[in-house]
């Protein structure tokens, strides 16, 4: 692992280009900004073609001998599958407004890292083999030949974007940057060219049903822990199931949230709030996993993966799936889910049985998110919250990518938070909702190996942050994704230190007053609680 | 592939150090990893981190959550950070044998 840059080390970013054009500047493997090679186990695991042992910075990726072949058959076929690439490809007018949008560009300097140019990798082969102009006048027209060179390039400037949409946000056209890095990601699998902190979590997902390759003794032994835990802070056992045919609703958090802090804190708060509701629900082993890097591989592997979880509802029988605190599960669920796998017709359109609330907008999908669900019952009075159980924590909001720009669901969370905690601020306004800065390490990329890209990437959304810890002294960043929670506590630490990271369930967790609970004298972190209002 | 010499046997690691085969695990091994994390000798206290962690790892397949680590070996979370440095997940995991973990962690 490479050594990474002191904090004012890290900000002398240049952002004089190159001398050298784009095309002639070559790309530089430098340690800390880019991922390990897929091990080949996995690629054969799902596979994928040509798995082998490989690095990056090798001169040889031992590629197969028609890799040219393969990319362009590739790219030939997605174009007339996705008529969507074809409007991508043609449309852009390089009017520059998604150029100081991406949070790579502005923690880096490197103007690959402008989308437009991101973009540019791949349209300028486009343009050689699949346009008249290009064609006939070539590098005049902005066509290139496609070289190993440009594949290395490829590799590189794909794995260092996190899919996050913050520049279609602002394209005039409403280009879907990151359905081209898809594109480009797909066409690098068929030549073998994957990372490692992609390729295993899908291998594992396939295999075992999350991320993380736990085994269902493994899944059963953690929820158990978690279980005492919350006994011990509330004195209430909790009654949790697996597997069960004929519950009501399947649910479905992240697996990260199983694994490590502060993600099992919140997890924790969510199956605190489920028991209080008396939801008719079941976990479970076959699908254990709400992420799914299968859309950071291909739309193919994507399917596969997300196939799982309805497979697994109608096996169960179950009448609608809730979904955690995920993130990049909202993108697939909201935006291909529907025709990779749907119509669900087989499952009901969700309806709290509590409130009685109907959520329509999932009629399709049949899934709802956990915050949907619970802000639906803080509406209808059907909790009770004590708020100044989290008064030790100034709390502001970090809008996970794909919840806020796939989905939209912006208000929702925040409407929770406000009802959980008395100190909720929010951070600029160019930086939240739709806006949102990405936390740097989405999209597969939150490997330490990445660590100096991550930390260049997310400085953008800590320095937002770092904002509101001095104006209103905010000490609590919430998010609702499970890559955030694992990628935003050594952010937090490298730039802005004071700040810690939770799930909005774990606030709710704290804040919940449940029938029959102890005195609460610890939150769900196991620290002294912030009120004595109980008394 | 990288590895880690150990008397005069080369053992096969990951990018990161981590052995490949946990076949090729034994104390001598664990002390010479040890030394690519900060640690310098093996106490009673590292070997009481390091049991649980095989041992969880033999039953589960995988890591086992830090919390767990801390709730079956006694130890505050400070006092791993005490005897690992570099962190019960990357230090105390890659000494014990284990593979590193990937996804959203």
């Amino acid at each position: 692992m490479s050594k990474l840059p002191k904090p004012n080390e890290m900000l002398r970013i240049n952002y004089m280009p190159p001398k050298t054009g784009w095309q002639e500047t070559p790309v530089d493997f430098r340690p800390g900004t880019f991922l390990y090679s897929g091990r080949p186990e996995s690629l054969e695991t799902v596979g994928l073609p040509n798995p082998r042992q490989w690095s990056p910075e090798d001169e040889d990726w031992k590629l197969p001998e028609n890799w040219k072949e393969i990319i362009l058959e590739g790219l030939r076929e997605r174009l007339d599958k996705f008529r969507s690439l074809r409007i991508f490809m043609d449309t852009c007018v390089r009017c520059g407004a998604c150029a100081d949008k991406c949070h790579f560009y502005l923690g880096s300097g490197d103007p690959k890292n402008m989308p437009v140019l991101r973009a540019e990798l791949l349209r300028s082969v486009y343009r050689k083999d699949f346009t008249t102009a290009g064609k006939i006048f070539g590098k005049f027209a902005g066509a290139r030949e496609l070289t190993v060179d440009v594949l290395k390039e490829w590799f590189y400037y794909f794995f260092q974007c996190t899919e996050c949409r913050r520049c279609s946000v602002f394209c005039p056209y409403g280009l879907d940057t990151a359905e081209i890095t898809m594109i480009a990601r797909e066409l690098l699998n068929l030549v073998g060219l994957n990372i490692d902190w992609v390729v295993t979590p899908v291998a594992n997902c396939y295999m075992k049903g999350n991320h993380l390759g736990i085994q269902p003794h493994g899944l059963v032994d953690s929820f158990e822990m978690l279980c005492d835990d919350i006994y011990d802070i509330t004195g209430i056992q909790l009654d949790i199931s697996f597997n069960r045919k004929g519950a009501e609703v399947l649910y479905v958090p992240p697996s990260g949230d199983v694994f490590a802090d502060p993600g099992t804190h919140g997890l924790m708060g969510q199956l605190m709030l489920l028991h209080e509701t008396g939801l008719d629900y079941t976990l479970s082993t076959y699908n254990s996993e709400g992420g799914n890097f299968g859309l950071f591989t291909s739309h193919e592997m994507m399917k596969r993966l997300n196939a799982k979880i309805y497979a697994e509802a109608k096996r169960l029988g179950v009448k609608w799936i809730l979904g955690g605190e995920c993130g990049h599960m909202w993108r697939v669920i909201h935006q291909y889910m529907d025709t990779m796998n749907g119509p669900a017709d087989f499952l009901e359109v969700p309806k709290s049985p509590i409130t009685g609330t109907v959520f329509e907008h999932a009629k399709s999908t049949k899934m709802i998110h956990i915050t949907e669900f619970t802000a639906d019952l803080i509406k209808h009075n059907k909790i009770k919250l004590d708020p100044s159980r989290n008064d030790n924590y100034i709390v502001t909001f970090h809008d996970s990518c794909n919840p806020s720009r796939a989905m939209g669901l912006l208000e929702e969370p925040r409407y929770i938070l406000k009802n959980v905690c008395n100190n909720f601020y929010e951070m600029p306004e160019d930086t939240i909702r739709e806006k949102t800065f990405c936390c740097g390490s989405g999209a597969g990329l939150g490997a330490d190996e990445n660590m100096e890209m991550r930390l260049r990437g997310g400085f953008p959304r800590a320095n937002a942050v770092k904002y509101v810890h001095e104006k209103h002294g905010v000490n609590m960043l919430a998010c609702i994704c499970a890559i955030d929670r694992a990628s935003l506590p050594p952010l937090m630490h490298y730039w802005v230190p004071g700040v810690s990271v939770c799930g909005v369930h774990e606030l709710v967790g704290n804040a919940l007053v449940m029938k029959g609970e102890k005195k609460r004298e610890s939150t769900l972190r196991f620290e002294p609680i912030g009120t004595e209002e109980d008394e | 592939m990288p590895f880690i010499e150990v008397n005069g046997k080369q053992i096969e690691t990951d990018e990161d150090g981590f052995i490949v085969n946990l076949e090729d695990w034994n104390e001598e091994v664990a002390l010479a990893l040890a030394k690519t994390e900060q640690v310098e000798e093996l106490t009673e206290d590292h070997w009481k981190v390091i049991n649980y962690l095989k041992d969880y790892y033999k039953e589960f397949g995988i890591a086992p959550m830090v919390r767990k680590v801390v709730k079956a070996t006694g130890f505050s979370l400070k006092e791993i950070y005490d005897l690992f440095p570099t962190g019960p997940a990357k230090g105390a995991c890659k000494i014990a044998g284990l593979p590193k973990p990937t996804g959203c962690v």
